[in-house]
């Protein structure tokens, strides 16, 4: 498995058409029109994947500059980000930080400053990676996606956009629009743990947990994976045994109900069998933290 | 295609192709060789230059989108006075030892102290702010040790 690295990054080695459209419309009609035309937002995955020839669209569709996908907003019950905000600005952005704890805090988390400032959620999610960080702590607060294309707009829930390793439902010609999250719930705790090689190297295994406590026991846990599966998962099975439970019994049960849920993988990253034991583990911590910041935010 | 750019205070037009990265047109075109090729994939913070303001990677970067954008190197921000003090403040501790990192290194802390992501200078704090940058010589102590230099400085210079 192990090779050395032959590819000249200096340069990407071939030259395709590129498109700057000054509004949302005009993208998508480059997305009909164009042939083999890709969406490009940062471009801190794409770029890497055309240096080493693993993707060669023949034309990019830029719309990292889009002012129609560049906000953060409240919402009604919704905090709203557009797809080209970077993970930099989500950082920064108090909304965020104070109504979306377990986002930020997986954000916080991701890749370098220098990178942060390029990368967008968007581009995060429609890479649709199974280790995208932002997906555990969106699959946990069930955060809706709209897709827009010429055809008009649909939503979809984010635990049926990804679909298989790099692959979602989202079509060619569609653009993802914005990210519609549902404020962080009332008294819930939260926690978001990922065990990476160093902090900002792409995560081994990944886990959200939101839920809240009455009377000491824990009610409407939320559990997402990422990087144990094809995808980033719900762990159904898992929060349906620590429903109802306490702590102890909790920390007791869920490890044994994570393996239903995840299917790892050997990879260069990690084996299986770790990333499996390592499940449990974070799972452990996590339940813990979030169980305690619940009972904090009263 | 034309894109124009600002770089390091002064207005230019480069002819520039759709595949070409900030860091290409930078080195190859405008001659600018303080930002270094390291890894190419955004990972060793070598090419980090100022795009708006904000450090990124310019080998991740595709010029043909930059027009209208202001974009700093090292060289440039070494002549600054925040960014004289930086460099003085790795000269004095051995932060530097083959050098290939420094100019990376030197656009991020100066980012970060101008932005005030760096603010006490504890080694918790710098070690978040330049953890996109690699030094596969010093291992970090010394820098770290520059930077809270600067850090002390300017508290006394403005105390």
């Amino acid at each position: 498995m192990l090779s050395i690295n032959r590819v000249n990054t200096y340069r990407i080695p071939f030259t395709f058409e590129y498109y700057r459209p000054r509004t949302l419309r005009e993208a998508l009609e480059l997305l009909r029109s164009v042939e083999e035309a890709r969406v490009i937002a940062g471009g801190t995955d794409l770029l890497v994947d055309m240096k080493f020839r693993r993707a060669e669209p023949k034309a990019l569709v830029d719309v990292s500059k889009l002012e129609e996908l560049r906000f953060v907003r409240l919402a009604g019950s919704y905090v709203e980000i557009g797809s080209a905000v970077t993970l930099q600005e989500l950082v920064e952005s108090e909304l965020v930080r104070a109504r979306l704890p377990l986002l930020w805090e997986a954000v916080n988390s991701m890749a370098s400053w220098q990178v942060r400032n390029i990368a967008t959620i968007g581009g995060n999610i429609c890479n649709a990676s199974p280790a995208a960080d932002t997906a555990p702590p969106l699959l946990a607060y069930e955060a809706r996606l709209l897709l827009t294309s010429l055809d008009g707009v649909r939503e979809v829930g984010i635990g049926e956009f990804f679909v298989g390793p790099k692959r979602s439902t989202i079509r060619s010609d569609e653009i993802l629009q914005l990210i519609r999250v549902p404020l962080h719930p009332t008294g819930y705790g939260w926690s978001f743990k990922k065990i990476s090689r160093t902090s900002f190297d792409i995560a081994k295994i990944s886990v959200a947990v939101l839920l809240k406590t009455v009377e000491g026991k824990i009610k409407d846990p939320r559990v997402a994976f990422g990087a144990v599966a094809p995808t980033p998962v719900r762990a159904r099975s898992t929060e349906r045994a620590i429903e109802g439970v306490s702590l102890e019994e909790a920390l007791e049960i869920g490890p044994r109900f994570v393996e239903r849920d995840i299917a790892p993988i050997d990879d260069v990253r990690s084996t299986a069998w770790y990333r499996r034991e390592v499940a449990r583990a974070i799972l452990r911590d996590s339940l813990r933290v979030a169980y305690e910041r619940s009972l904090s935010s009263g | 295609m034309r894109v124009k750019l600002k770089v390091n205070g002064y207005w230019v037009d480069v002819d520039v192709e759709p595949h070409e990265t900030l860091l290409n047109v930078l080195r190859d075109k405008l001659k600018i060789r303080s930002v270094k090729y390291g890894c190419g994939i955004g990972e060793c913070g070598s090419c980090t230059v100022l795009l708006d303001g904000r450090p990124v990677t310019s080998c991740l970067v595709l010029v043909a989108g930059l027009d209208g954008a202001s974009v700093e190197t090292a060289d440039y921000i070494a002549k600054t006075e925040l960014g004289t003090r930086i460099v003085d403040a790795l000269l004095l501790e051995g932060a530097i030892q083959c050098g290939y990192c420094t100019p990376g290194f030197l656009v991020t802390i100066y980012a970060a102290l101008k932005s005030g992501v760096i603010k006490r200078g504890d080694s918790e704090e710098v070690a978040k702010a330049i953890s996109g940058n690699i030094c596969r010589c010093t291992g970090y102590v010394n820098i770290t040790k520059a930077v809270r230099r600067v850090v002390e400085e300017l508290a006394s210079s403005t105390s």
